[in-house]
């Protein structure tokens, strides 16, 4: 096959006809010998200490096996905070254990205190609710600002004020930053909140545990994005299981979004039960479980100044936010709002002074975490909203007053003031396609069409840039992180010339049984369909870091180019051998080795074959087989960036706002699978609109979350959203992968929802409601009628 | 309690717990692991199967009611050989699914929509979906494939 032909071919998934036809196999879907089933006895109020928990009623129940309660696990360690933070101050951040189950106190709705194992899910849940549980009530933390400075009343008793760390990026530059804005000519502020997303996606959590007495082995079967990830914190810091008796496996998951990165107590429970009992045990989450343990997302308090000159020329962003932690610290619950939120703050803009102070504050609520885009949406809303503002302050184009700023091509590779190197962008070139594809010429026309239906429209405009391909291990650890962040792939040539590749990443709709054969085919020449991808089981695959921060392609695709180049440098030993020549006189192309300067030459499939045959092989030489790993740690992250076009309309009787079209530009750098590519931007901008439009978790004063079904929590439905118009023609390719790829996962969630609310503002200033410079999301009617008929 | 009725064109009798969901009997007692549960509260759709030609989800109705019913689930849309229905053919063509989760649910939806009104326009798919949500996709291809599989052209969208 040519070359050419794999690498931008839209080649359909292989993975849709298990899922069309009923046969995928989610972790829910598998059916263990003799399986038994465990529920939750969660707490009811968001803040208390426990005085007693009664199981005996529970144990006496039908079916049941066993019951938990946090004594249980008193003694084993914690579910550990991925990254350390240090604050303003230098000192490091406080990490208050997050146990298998609740001990001492409950510190959220959902918190799990006990749970039952029994003989059918059924007989679980009603013995779950059986438990006495006598629980001291406590004032709820919930508002974010009041926990950071109430010293009387604490999630966590080792922490003072509730304020995890409060840091500042970078500090150094603060001093520098303040005195910029002080002698600023023009300086607009402004005041937001990102608000708390629930991830939802639709197949609910589920995790089997299993264990073998004769072996004394573990399997985990659970929705993860990251199995060798889970195991490591499962073996390492939770349960002390050696890593070589625990197996886990990730079959089909159905979607993520970033909620199931993150090791959750219930993957050690049903490992910790399988093996008390001797049966595995299966807990699959209800839809309400969900909303109440699930990791949030999102959830800043944010005061951004952004100074200029007259002209529009930046000169300083200064921001200050309260991150909400929720009540224990997720994997990566530091991380996001810091590393990759603050660093992101300069956005795609030339601006000299950038200073970012964070406050990582604990609430009596489920636990916050990174949720696709992970600190580069709340980053990307705060900066494009201001910029926004303070283009209308200043009577400037929004458009023009972006691209004055814009990095220049020639400026690359560019350092921030906030520590990223840029490697490679174009970012008028990507709003050149924008203006192409949205049609920004014809709004005027389709104002005044909107107008006479009595209809408010406005245009909305917004750029991104994202630090994606996370990430290079020694930037992270020099920064905090704990785990290396590279990943890695193993080829293996069978002997009549098909192909297994075991990767790291994970796949659960990012189509990598797709596009990763596109990879191999590519640099092989051999037909794609030959080559299989086999990923979510530490079984089979090499320990790799998994799927989250778009870093899939970019990081493990980079592996699976490495360990396919050294299969060709075996297999030219090989191939040399065979044609008795030097492999450094082997060339190799389109599937066929030849030596050079002769007609000489034999087919991949004859050196796979005897590579397996080695009959007269140089033992000392060349050893028998074809299979090779690489692990691909990047050099830097990767700077996808894009313009994104939104165009609403909105009804001034009812505050409704009706998304009219929505245009993505996006630069990612080479691509493998466009149709691919576009459907993660469609789905990406679908989230970004649920989070401008509608949704929202919100907590009572109490720390009840009351949008916790799919009744109170919305989430766009298909006549919510139009036809989406996307680009990614636009393209520099990153410099420093062997793909010349920068990832597309969380673009779109990343780019719309400022470009949305940048709309819905323009239409209410156009229609003279001068005084509405912002409205926090979610843009409900009722938000919207608000700003209209009250300001 | 036993309730007898044909699944997939096969005839199936069981004993049940009178409680029993018929999406717990399709997926537990059956093995029919295709048609999932992605919600309590009967939101999501991914649970969507045919009773007697209609759509329905599965998480709202008992076993028991379904007694003597002809029950059609995604296992049982492909014909005996192996051929894709037109929708499932639609959809992988389109990239109408990722995840595939909601995959299930989204078809069987889409089949009893082209049955009561073989030419949807864009407007009536997506009202139509109404009782489908899709996290992956933002259902642009979703409406793409439906307008395929119904034989009207898909260039709806400037891409």
């Amino acid at each position: 096959m040519p070359k050419d032909s794999v690498i931008g071919t839209s080649t359909k998934r292989r993975e849709d006809k298990r899922f069309i036809t009923g046969r995928g196999q989610y972790t829910d879907d598998i059916v263990l010998k003799d399986q038994t089933y465990a529920a939750f006895a969660r707490s009811d109020v968001a803040h208390g200490k426990i005085v007693s928990i009664d199981t005996s009623a529970a144990e006496a129940m039908p079916g049941v096996l066993a019951v938990f309660t946090g004594e249980d696990f008193a003694e084993v360690g914690g579910n550990p905070a991925g990254w350390l933070i240090h604050s303003r101050d230098g000192t490091p951040m406080t990490e208050p254990k997050r146990p298998v189950l609740a001990h001492g106190k409950v510190r959220h709705v959902g918190d799990a205190y006990a749970a039952v194992i029994a003989e059918t899910a059924e007989q679980a849940r009603d013995a779950a609710e059986a438990i006495d549980a006598t629980i001291e009530e406590l004032p709820a933390i919930v508002d974010l600002r009041q926990a950071a400075s109430d010293t009387s009343n604490r999630v966590h008793d080792e922490v003072a004020s509730n304020v995890c760390f409060d840091w500042g990026w970078i500090e150094d530059n603060r001093a520098a930053v303040d005195e910029a804005i002080k002698g600023a000519p023009h300086v607009t502020t402004l005041e937001l909140r990102n608000n708390r997303l629930s991830p939802n996606p639709i197949e609910p959590r589920c995790s089997i545990g299993d264990f073998n007495p004769g072996t004394e082995d573990y399997t985990l079967y659970t929705t993860s994005q990251n199995p060798h990830l889970t195991r490591l914190l499962v073996c390492a810091f939770v349960m002390g299981i050696p890593e070589n008796k625990l197996r886990v496996v990730a079959p089909d998951v159905g979607g993520g979004f970033g909620s199931k990165i993150y090791h959750y107590g219930e993957e050690a429970l049903v490992l910790a039960a399988a093996k008390r009992i001797g049966r595995p045990v299966k807990w699959t989450c209800s839809r309400s479980e969900a909303f109440l343990t699930d990791a949030h997302g999102r959830d800043h308090v944010t005061k951004i100044e952004l100074a200029t000159d007259f002209d529009g020329n930046f000169i300083a962003v200064r921001t200050e936010t309260f991150a909400n932690l929720g009540a224990y610290l997720s994997n990566f619950a530091t991380a996001t709002p810091t590393f990759l939120h603050g660093t992101l703050m300069a956005g795609n803009y030339t601006v000299p002074n950038v200073y970012v102070n964070v406050k990582g504050v604990f609430t009596n609520t489920v636990p916050v975490d990174a949720y696709r885009g992970a600190g580069r949406p709340e980053a990307t809303f705060s900066l494009e909203r201001v910029i926004d503002k303070c283009a209308r302050e200043l009577g400037i184009d929004p458009i023009e007053i972006r691209r004055k700023n814009y990095i220049k091509p020639h400026q690359f590779p560019y350092t921030t003031p906030v520590a990223l190197e840029y490697d490679t962008g174009d970012y008028d070139a990507v709003m050149d396609r924008l203006e192409a594809i949205a049609d920004l010429s014809g709004f005027e026309r389709r104002l005044n069409d909107s107008a006479s239906r009595g209809k408010l429209r406005g245009l909305g405009i917004s750029s991104y840039i994202e630090a994606c391909g996370i990430a290079p291990s020694n930037l992270v650890g020099a920064l905090g992180g704990r785990v290396g962040l590279y990943d890695a792939a193993t080829v293996r040539v069978n002997a009549t010339g098909t192909i297994s590749v075991m990767v790291g990443a994970h796949s659960h709709g990012q189509s990598h049984e797709t596009t990763f054969p596109q990879i191999v085919a590519d640099r092989l020449g051999i037909d794609e369909s030959k080559i299989e991808i086999v990923h979510g089981d530490t079984a089979k695959i090499p320990f790799g870091m998994g799927t989250y921060g778009s870093r899939s392609l970019a990081v493990c695709g980079s592996a699976v180019v490495r360990a396919t180049e050294k299969i060709i440098a075996k297999a030219k030993l090989i191939a040399g051998h065979m044609m008795e020549a030097g492999d450094a006189e082997v060339d190799f192309e389109d599937g066929v080795f030849s030596v050079r300067g002769t007609n000489k030459n034999v087919p991949f499939g004859d050196v796979a074959l005897k590579a397996y045959i080695p009959h007269d092989f140089p033992l000392d030489r060349i050893e028998p087989g074809l299979e090779e790993t690489a692990f691909y740690d990047p050099a830097n992250f990767t700077y996808p960036s894009g313009c994104y076009a939104c165009e609403v309309e909105v009804d001034p009787g009812t505050g409704k706002v009706e998304v009219m079209s929505f245009a993505a530009a996006d630069d990612f750098g080479n691509v493998i699978n466009p149709m691919v590519v576009e459907g993660q931007v469609h789905g990406g901008i679908a989230q970004g609109i649920g989070q401008a439009l509608m949704e929202n978790a919100v907590y009572d004063e109490n720390g009840q979350l009351l949008s916790a079904s799919y009744m109170d929590y919305t989430m766009p439905r298909a006549y919510d959203v139009p036809m989406f118009k996307v680009d990614h023609s636009a393209n520099t390719p990153c410099t420093h992968n062997p793909l010349g790829v920068k990832g597309c996962g969380e673009a779109g969630a990343i780019g719309s929802p400022p470009a949305l609310v940048n709309a819905v503002i323009d239409a209410l200033q156009r229609a003279g409601r001068s005084s509405v410079t912002h409205i926090d999301m979610p843009l409900t009617p009722s938000r919207v009628w608000d700003a209209i008929h009250n300001s | 309690m036993k309730i007898s009725m044909t699944v997939n064109g096969k005839e199936v009798a069981r004993e049940v717990e009178d409680r029993r969901l018929l999406v717990d009997y399709l997926r537990q007692d059956l093995g029919l692991t295709g048609t999932h549960v992605g919600c309590d509260t009967s939101q999501c759709g991914a649970c969507v199967v045919h009773v007697d030609g209609e759509p329905v989800k599965a998480c709202t109705m008992l076993a028991a009611d379904a007694e003597g019913a002809q029950v059609k689930t995604i296992e049982g849309m492909a014909g005996k050989d192996g051929t894709l229905h037109a929708i499932q053919a639609a959809f992988q063509e389109h990239h109408g699914l990722q995840c595939g989760f909601c995959t299930p649910g989204m078809i069987m939806s889409a089949a009893a929509l082209l049955k009561e009104n073989p030419k949807p326009n864009e407007h009536e798919i997506r009202e139509y979906l109404d009782g489908n949500i899709c996290r992956c996709t933002g259902y642009h291809n979703i409406v793409k494939a439906i307008m395929a599989a119904s034989g009207q052209p898909v260039a709806i969208a400037a891409e």
